[in-house]
């Protein structure tokens, strides 16, 4: 039993990448994760993850913002103190529009924003969970967990069939940032 | 997908030869990863020194109060709101490339969007800092928000125009910085796994633990989408109820229905011209000429001839409109805009604004990075002069011949104008030392499809049709950065 956690295999283009998946499925390697430095259209249909439920999310905080802010003027300038202004009606719906809106936009882009931080775990100060450091610049980087695929030297082909630059066997999980 | 090529006909967006992943990275990186050079120095000297001015105007207008501007009894608003108009316009263009022209799939917006929205927040800042100071008792601002306090509650009045202000301000400066840093995530982690020490631990914390996985890809992406869709009314309505703190009052001169989208396309007009502007000068002293390249210039200059356009369009509009209301109020001001003591402010406006982006029609003028950049400063002047012959003009006559008077600016005035100008290039020079100018990630996403060197590999390999391949070197021949390389 080796100490190999990680299998990474490197590749310089995505569509070398998208070729290495390919192979890596119809072997019944499973995949960990991929890393690359940009967005890599097509990958989520290969890898089956499913759509984003993001957009569900900020409409529903848009929705929140707006009852928010129709509640809010409304109870101030209806209910708790209505005033004469010019003899014009208390509840002036066109005038409290503008500010709707803007608890709208306001309401869905925090919430959805915060949302998206909090599923991805992404937080200030939070150590970066990286396998390896290239990932962010040049390398596009398929993650193998070793304990679940067992062939190593077969897998080690594979991707290197597919055009891998190198191939790397990982003794810890994530590059140590200390 | 990434390997899918666009049309040969289209400009390419990343021009230089042999550029790889990496050296974008490298090449983006050179003035965060280095000392910065002796041009940075001297710019950021002169313009600490301005935001000094600035620290120094606007702490006298507290510590006395705004009877030190040159303000007077018939002419209450000046240079104060004709400075926060003036940046509130200038913080448009940003959120402008990163969003509406994200909705319309503009990949050229992938290399100037990132330095945009940084200025979009610092000229909103800019723009923040008048209105406190105008308050007059700076440290009573939350009275402008919807407080419980101990006078009833009494509520801030939601039918004032000057209220959906402060909310559409702040939405836009807070959802415009989310946009930004949510955008910068992934090029803080690129620096964040290329430096070392003390560096490494200060980006490590601003990089928030990115990772570049699937999952926080594909969601960063959407993510991006949905902001765009709802920051692009989010940018025009913010002009629109800057305009309304006029439009709904009843001051000749102000009080006209076509405000909201003349200011809207005057925002974007100047905020084009200070995009220009800045990156002008960014690519050359930065030595991003491969990223930023004369298809962008070029772009930008005919998204200023269009908004300058429509400019000029209202300008003449609201003449006709004035003189068709038969309103003789509403005729008078405007006559005295055009023939008035104050005539030479609005014919320089008119020349600066409707005359000068004309030019831009001639391509010799459009791809001259000399005169984009005079003609751009040309055109930020004239658009401060258009909101001080809005605001002024409008009010120096007012309806008793026995107040009128002309409006005389104070050295504080002076102070906090130019001394907001230096804290606006204070900031993105700042920005431009710490985080990277460019977004690198979404400059790869061209390399594979658009830029010069897939093409004139494509011309190589003789895949596409000769008679297009010779209309895009021939198209290659205005870059400065680019040399038509018939395919060896």
């Amino acid at each position: 039993m080796s100490n190999i956690k990680y299998i990474l295999g490197h590749f310089e283009d995505p569509d070398d990448l998208m070729h290495g998946i390919g192979k890596l499925q119809e072997n019944k390697v499973s995949i960990y994760d991929v890393y690359t430095p940009m967005p890599i259209h097509g990958i989520e249909d290969k890898l089956g993850i499913k759509r984003s439920r993001l957009g569900k999310v900020a409409f529903c905080f848009g929705l929140t913002g707006t009852i928010t802010a129709i509640t809010m003027i409304t109870y101030m300038l209806v209910i708790d103190w209505p005033m004469n202004i010019g003899g014009k009606p208390n509840f002036a719906f066109p005038d409290f529009v503008p500010i709707m809106f803007e608890l709208t936009v306001l309401f869905s882009a925090f919430g959805m924003v915060g949302t998206y931080f909090f599923v991805n775990h992404l937080a200030p100060g939070r150590a970066p969970r990286v396998m390896d450091l290239r990932a962010t610049n040049d390398r596009f980087v398929i993650a193998i967990d070793a304990k679940d695929n067992a062939e190593h030297d077969k897998i080690d082909n594979i991707l290197k069939e597919a055009g891998a630059v190198e191939v790397k066997h990982n003794e810890r999980k994530y590059v140590s940032y200390e | 997908m990434s390997s899918h090529h666009e049309s040969i006909l289209r400009e390419p967006l990343v021009t230089g030869e042999n550029i790889t992943y990496s050296k974008v990275t490298e090449d983006i990186l050179v003035p965060v990863e280095n000392k910065p050079n002796k041009a940075w120095w001297i710019g950021f000297i002169v313009s600490a020194m301005g935001a000094g001015l600035w620290i120094f105007s606007v702490s006298w207008t507290f510590w006395f109060g705004i009877g030190e501007w040159g303000l007077n009894k018939t002419v209450g608003w000046a240079w104060d709101i004709t400075g926060f108009v003036w940046w509130v316009g200038i913080g448009h263009a940003g959120t402008l490339i990163s969003a509406v022209l994200l909705l319309f799939r503009q990949n050229w917006r992938n290399s100037i969007n990132r330095s945009a929205e940084a200025m979009t927040i610092f000229a909103v800042i800019c723009a923040a800092s008048y209105i406190i100071s105008h308050m007059g008792r700076p440290w009573l601002f939350h009275w402008a928000l919807p407080l419980p306090n101990q006078y009833g509650s009494l509520w801030v009045n939601f039918n004032s125009p000057l209220v959906w202000d402060v909310f559409a301000i702040s939405t836009y400066f807070s959802v415009s910085l989310v946009f930004w840093y949510t955008g910068l995530l992934p090029d803080i982690a690129t620096i964040r796994d290329r430096a070392i020490g003390t560096r490494r631990r200060v980006y490590s914390i601003l990089s928030f633990g990115w990772n570049g996985s699937v999952k926080t890809w594909q969601r960063f992406e959407l993510v991006s989408l949905i902001l765009a869709g709802v920051s692009t009314p989010l940018v025009l309505s913010v002009h629109t109820i800057v305009s309304m703190d006029f439009a709904t009052s009843v001051i000749p001169g102000w009080h006209t229905t076509i405000f909201p989208p003349y200011f809207v396309a005057g925002a974007i007009f100047s905020g084009f011209a200070m995009v220009q502007t800045l990156l002008l000068v960014t690519r050359k002293v930065m030595n991003f000429e491969n990223y930023i390249t004369m298809f962008h210039i070029e772009s930008m200059n005919k998204i200023i001839i269009l908004t300058g356009s429509i400019v000029g369009v209202a300008y003449l509009t609201e003449l006709f409109i004035a003189w068709y209301s038969g309103v003789e109020y509403e005729q008078y001001a405007f006559l005295n805009r055009v023939s008035g003591p104050y005539a030479w402010a609005y014919w320089i406006m008119m020349t600066c604004n409707v005359i000068s982006p004309q030019l831009f029609w001639f391509k010799k003028i459009r791809t001259s990075i000399a005169l984009s950049w005079l003609l751009s400063i040309v055109v930020n002047i004239g658009m401060w002069f258009e909101r001080f012959v809005i605001i002024v003009t409008s009010l120096h006559r007012d309806y008793l011949p026995s107040s009128w008077v002309m409006f005389y600016p104070s050295w504080v005035d002076v102070g906090i104008f130019i001394g907001s100008i230096g804290l606006f290039f204070t900031l993105f020079l700042l920005f431009l030392r710490f985080l990277p100018a460019i977004a690198m990630a979404e400059v790869k996403l061209l390399l594979k499809s658009s830029s010069d060197q897939a093409k004139q590999k494509l011309i190589a390999d003789k895949a596409v049709d000769k008679g297009q391949a010779d209309y895009y070197l021939e198209s290659l021949e205005k870059y400065d950065s680019v040399s038509p390389r018939v395919g060896q």
